[in-house]
């Protein structure tokens, strides 16, 4: 029943936008019309022009969360287990926190060029910071029952590392991994709609310089399709990464 | 010689003198208890001999050895969940044998022999959070005993439980430590609850109430072996040991509730 009432509501706010925009009560200028929105997405995929900018979208998303990721762990690993550095860096780091970091995309794009290395190391900012937090807590967080009993048998510095730091850190990233992946996506399109040759974000980039109002709409239900189909996966992966945790969030929904 | 030999051991934290003074010899082979009011530092005593805990004065010696670090002679049941919540129950047994460098095939096959043994056929791919908290201690124990130490350190490791499944447990406990290869091993068993010191042990220990806690009286066990935890309990020996060291007991306990409701 849920879905008929999702559909029903999809289906009237899109009769609305095609009925406004036709009758002209919405300007075509500033709302588009959605029959031309879906036959620019149309004719994207129809020449295939809209692949490599694609491509090249994603691959800096999943660049961004790598790196960010790996970053994050890293880091957070590190100062968990030395408090004293971290007391040292904490304002370090809550100053580049508190930072707005779409700020330092044009730094980024002197240092990197317009190329994907700035758009990924915008990316980096924004995932690096959350992962980070996330690693901090959960390695302040370790059960010290686990550690203890983890150190009865047997068990070195490098494998506690190994073996309770690291999987009590990582279940805190999964658990953070909706957000990190939006924020590498966040940081792949602000950074080419900023400036770039290439990817989504320029397309809508050039699209609004030319006032094509369609096209970018076009753009933006496109990035919207494929923030959805990246929590989807994440969504899929969550589920096979931590089966050793019990849920309380079932999705009660089908 | 002694397999575990606290003297004068005293602990402090700060300025807060938990263990005052700790002269307390267990034999070889021996199942020693420890009773005492609660919060008096009975955890504390087992961390010494664990290694978890350095003394701020005293020794503690293990098999004649002064313990340096982890005492690597001793297994410990702890009172809480102990058991890594990202690894199935067959991993987490496995986990010792692992961190020592036996292969993984051979580690994981010694760990299905042992969950065999603790009564837990075919769960070795449950995760902690998918058993009961009867079978998590089943883990626990098998996780601990796969390693073989010489010297069990047991923490109230069935207070958690209910009062049928607790019985089956401690029988088993017995089973396995009477019924095992090799020579029996040395326990020390911190317990709050008398009854279920005295059916499981060779001797009872009597803790002070805290703080600057030491052991105030001790007293044999001549009940025969092996044991029924739950028949043992009616007999009139149980009895009279029962209240012989609740008297010590009782005082003690009665501080510690005073001075609780003082403060």
């Amino acid at each position: 029943m849920t879905h008929v009432y999702r559909l029903a509501l999809a289906a009237l706010l899109l009769g609305l936008w095609y009925a406004g925009a036709t009758s002209g009560v919405l300007s075509p200028f500033f709302f588009g019309h959605p029959s031309k929105v879906a036959a620019q997405i149309v004719d994207w995929f129809a020449t295939g022009e809209i692949w490599p900018h694609l491509a090249i979208t994603l691959t800096e998303t999943l660049l961004a969360f790598a790196a960010g990721t790996a970053g994050g762990v890293l880091a957070g690993l590190w100062l968990g287990l030395s408090p004293r550095t971290l007391s040292v860096l904490d304002p370090f780091i809550k100053a580049a926190n508190a930072m707005p970091r779409v700020i330092l995309a044009p730094i980024f794009a002197m240092w990197f060029g317009l190329g994907m290395g700035s758009k990924v190391a915008l990316g980096f900012t924004l995932v690096f910071f959350i992962v980070f937090f996330n690693v901090l807590q959960g390695v302040r967080e370790v059960s010290p029952v686990v550690l203890n009993a983890t150190r009865m048998l047997g068990a070195s510095r490098k494998q506690l590392l190994r073996h309770v730091y690291l999987p009590a850190a990582m279940s805190w990233v999964f658990s953070s991994l909706h957000v990190s992946v939006g924020m590498a996506f966040v940081g792949a399109v602000i950074g080419e709609y900023l400036g770039s040759a290439a990817g989504v974000g320029y397309l809508i980039l050039q699209a609004q310089g030319v006032f094509d109002v369609d096209a970018v709409f076009a753009g933006i239900a496109l990035l919207t399709a494929c923030a959805l189909v990246l929590d989807t996966i994440v969504t899929f992966a969550e589920a096979r990464l931590l089966v050793w945790q019990p849920r309380a969030d079932i999705p009660r929904d089908s | 010689m002694s397999a575990l030999e606290f003297q004068d051991a005293v602990v402090r934290f700060g300025a807060a003198t938990v263990l005052g003074g700790a002269s307390l010899s267990i034999a070889a082979g021996e199942f020693v208890s420890v009773v005492g009011p609660t919060g008096c530092g009975k955890s504390t005593l087992l961390n010494l001999a664990a290694g978890l805990l350095a003394p701020s004065a005293g020794s503690v010696r293990s098999l004649g050895g002064a313990i340096t670090g982890i005492n690597r002679q001793a297994g410990y049941l702890f009172q809480g969940e102990s058991l890594m919540p990202w690894r199935n129950a067959r991993d987490n047994v496995a986990a010792g044998l692992q961190f020592a460098g036996t292969q993984d095939a051979s580690a994981s096959a010694q760990a299905d022999a042992w969950l065999n043994r603790v009564g837990l056929h075919g769960a070795g791919d449950k995760y902690p959070h998918q058993m009961s908290g009867g079978m998590r201690k089943r883990a626990q124990l098998a996780q601990t005993l796969i390693l073989d130490p010489p010297i069990l350190l047991m923490d109230e490791p069935f207070s958690a439980l209910d009062v049928q499944t607790r019985l089956m447990m401690e029988n088993e406990l017995l089973a396995l430590w009477q019924g095992g290869p090799g020579p029996r091993k040395t326990v020390l068993f911190i317990t709050h609850d008398l009854e279920e010191a005295i059916s499981l042990s060779d001797r009872v220990v009597v803790l002070s109430a805290g703080p600057a806690t030491r052991p105030i009286a001790e007293f044999a066990i001549n009940l025969p072996r092996p044991r029924d935890v739950a028949e043992i309990r009616h007999t009139p020996e149980f009895q009279s040991a029962h209240a012989q060291i609740w008297d010590v007991l009782r005082d003690e306990v009665l501080k510690t509730y005073h001075r609780s409701v003082a403060a």
